[in-house]
């Protein structure tokens, strides 16, 4: 145990610490403005993974990690699409995810927001439109902001994230 | 040590059996060895190499004109050997491998559903990679077979697969998926419990089917490194490079030593990044984040890294057809030293504490525990093979440059347990470490690319990669005109899917996150 808090103390808070991290903290904290205006201070987002090559998944995974911690700014990833305001779909949507991507958009209560992120998602990708791809999340549900990148960084994420918020606000 | 030692005992048994091989192309597809034989003993060989105990490791067809070209992989002693054969499209009926070697049941689904190949004996006919994007009777892989397919219409859900199922008093079904809940891929999980014990699990895959080996026909090799690229994305640089190797050996490229370093370079970050994310999730799927924060944190100290030296976190697009895009300059070096040694640093503190941590050695010893006969019977590889008794690692056994000068130690633990999974992770960072010191204080002078040949006609190879999950092996042919006429990734995912659905077996519904997570397969690489 002793071990664990040592350890602990020794790390520190990483997001304070690293002076490189100064534009995430202005981002973060634009987001957090944004959210407590609109949505009084929580922001859920349910995660979508329509066809991607998970590369997408590894970074929206980052936000979670300590630099990021992107719960501290009111975005929360959520384990349903009734909890969610917003969806954040990846990848080209495959034909075999059609259907229950537009079921999970359905279960979204309204008002809500479509996030694309990543290449695929925006406009088909590498893997563009095929008998296996509808392509562009927005061949198959509305999308309101667009997250190019492949795979987008953590950064673009958090910015996407904001620019949506600003977008339906 | 001479390679293929075993290999004349095998064609002894198979005369014994009156099988006929032809052995005039033995090299096509070198360093594998090639048998062709004709489709009647399709079976026989498969019965011979599982009584002489060779790990299956892969099927795939490759259509061309009336006939499909049949190959099915084997591997002993870190040799490879392929057995090729023909079947008609008017009547495409072979044995099946599954009576002898469990780990063939969906590969051979999935060629029954892209080439409409029929296997005789099959235990399963079910469909597999097909859902309900195009019509039974119809094979996308065929080459009259539209890239764009023939349904505009939307694709109804796949409800009415049949799973099998268990009756009885107080079993329930459970089914989880396609749309999980966390940030993760999507799949069907079909479970019958009793109370919370899993008698059983069934996945339901390839909804992530995006039709790659199709849209890879008639991709220039640039291209098709690029989609190698995004078969699975935690491991791009594995399957890039075992893409580029088989269309290196196919145009019979030579690429440059200092070229071959840097992708050893970048195939040990990949794992190194892989399995730090992994020990962290792990361990949170039983709640002791401590773990999942401090190791988060070395996973992005690492991809900042990455993206400082290489310019991309995950390291995508650097492999490319003759070589790599660019140098590693003394200045990369520079970065690399010191963030290696910090790690280190960082899990001589970390890892004594996941190691000896009461409450975390109580969830996770004997849960999801994999024998090593099954393992075996599976033919796992990387993490899941090397935690339950299956010593194996192609980079160490089969040898392909530049690791063929190094010594590349790899592990090979016993209990099959998801401790023991942890446990080989973090052996296998320590030993990437140790090979990236060693390949960048050796790294060769020279070039690190060459020009692709104006044309590669007709000539077909294979990539044998240790990727961070496993051995990759992936297929290339190129057509007439110097473009891809056929492309198969096989991911280790395939043989670590149907590993799950067995050891979870006994284990409570509350921990399949946990057992899920230290088997970490993924959805993409094979849903292709």
């Amino acid at each position: 145990m002793l071990r664990i808090l040592n350890k602990i103390w020794h790390t520190g808070t990483v997001t304070e610490r690293r002076p490189r991290d100064a534009e995430i903290e202005r981002f973060g904290k634009q987001v957090k403005r944004a959210i407590d205006r609109r949505f009084r201070g929580s922001l859920a987002i349910r995660q979508v993974d329509a066809g991607s090559c998970n590369a997408c998944e590894l970074e929206i995974h980052a936000l979670n990690n300590p630099y990021y911690d992107i719960e501290r700014f009111g975005v929360h990833f959520v384990a349903s699409p009734r909890h969610a305001d917003a969806l954040l779909v990846t990848g080209p949507v495959s034909r075999h995810m059609e259907t229950a991507l537009r079921r999970t958009w359905m279960a979204t209560p309204s008002p809500k927001f479509v996030i694309a992120a990543g290449n695929c998602a925006c406009d088909g990708g590498e893997f563009g439109v095929s008998y296996a791809s509808c392509g562009a999340v927005e061949n198959v549900i509305p999308v309101d902001v667009k997250i190019p990148g492949c795979p987008p960084t953590p950064r673009d994420l958090l910015w996407g994230i904001l620019a949506a918020i600003d977008v339906k606000g | 040590m001479s390679r293929f030692d075993w290999l004349s005992e095998y064609l002894a048994r198979l005369e014994d059996e009156h099988v006929v091989v032809r052995r005039g192309d033995a090299a096509r597809l070198a360093p594998a060895h090639c048998l062709i034989l004709d489709a009647e003993d399709w079976g026989n060989v498969a019965r011979v190499a599982a009584d002489s105990g060779y790990r299956w490791a892969g099927l795939w067809g490759d259509p061309v004109a009336e006939q499909v070209i049949v190959h099915a992989g084997f591997v002993h002693e870190g040799d490879y050997l392929i057995l090729i054969t023909e079947v008609p499209l008017s009547h495409p009926v072979l044995a099946s491998h599954t009576p002898y070697y469990p780990a063939a049941n969906r590969l051979e689904r999935h060629l029954q559903d892209m080439l409409g190949i029929g296997f005789l004996d099959h235990t399963d006919g079910r469909r597999w990679t097909r859902h309900r994007a195009w019509p039974e009777g119809v094979y996308p892989l065929r080459n009259d077979f539209p890239v764009s397919g023939n349904s505009p219409h939307r694709t109804p859900a796949d409800s009415d697969y049949p799973f099998e199922r268990i009756l009885g008093s107080g079993v329930y079904e459970i089914p989880v998926g396609p749309v999980h809940a966390g940030i993760i891929e999507p799949g069907h999980f079909r479970f019958q419990a009793v109370g919370e014990e899993i008698l059983r699990l069934e996945a339901r895959l390839g909804y992530v089917h995006k039709g790659i080996e199709k849209i890879a026909v008639g991709r220039d090799p640039v291209g098709l490194a690029r989609l190698a690229g995004r078969v699975s994305g935690d491991a791009t640089v594995a399957h890039t490079w075992a893409a580029c190797m088989a269309m290196e050996r196919a145009a019979g490229l030579d690429i440059p030593p200092r070229a071959l370093a840097i992708r050893a370079i970048l195939a040990e970050c990949e794992r190194v990044a892989n399995h730090l994310g992994d020990i962290g999730a792990i361990c949170n799927d039983v709640g002791f984040t401590f773990a999942q924060m401090q190791f988060g944190r070395l996973r992005e100290d690492w991809l900042r890294g990455n993206q400082s030296v290489f310019g991309h976190r995950l390291l995508m697009d650097f492999i490319v057809p003759g070589g790599v895009v660019r140098n590693l300059t003394y200045q990369c070096k520079k970065i690399l030293q010191p963030q290696h040694e910090a790690l280190s640093r960082e899990l001589d503190d970390l890892l004594p504490i996941i190691d000896d941590h009461s409450s975390l050695e109580d969830r996770l010893v004997e849960t999801g525990y994999l024998s090593n006969e099954e393992a075996q019977r599976l033919g796992v590889t990387g993490y899941m093979g090397k935690a339950s008794g299956q010593d194996y690692d192609v980079r160490r056994d089969h040898g392909y440059a530049p690791y063929d000068r190094l010594d590349v130690p790899s592990p090979c633990l016993m209990e099959g347990d998801v401790a023991e999974r942890i446990r080989v992770r973090a052996e296998e960072i320590r030993h990437s470490l140790k090979l990236m010191e060693h390949l960048m204080r050796r790294l060769p002078s020279g070039p690190v690319s060459v020009s692709w040949p104006e044309v590669v006609s007709k000539r077909e190879g294979i990539g044998l990669v240790e990727s961070w999950r496993g051995e990759i092996l992936s297929f290339v042919r190129f057509g007439e005109d110097g473009r891809v006429a056929r492309f198969f990734p096989r991911d280790p995912s395939w043989f670590s899917w149907p590993a799950l659905e067995r050891l979870i077996h006994g284990n409570i519904v509350p921990d399949f996150p946990v057992c899920n997570k230290s088997v970490n397969a993924s959805y993409s690489g094979h849903d292709l």
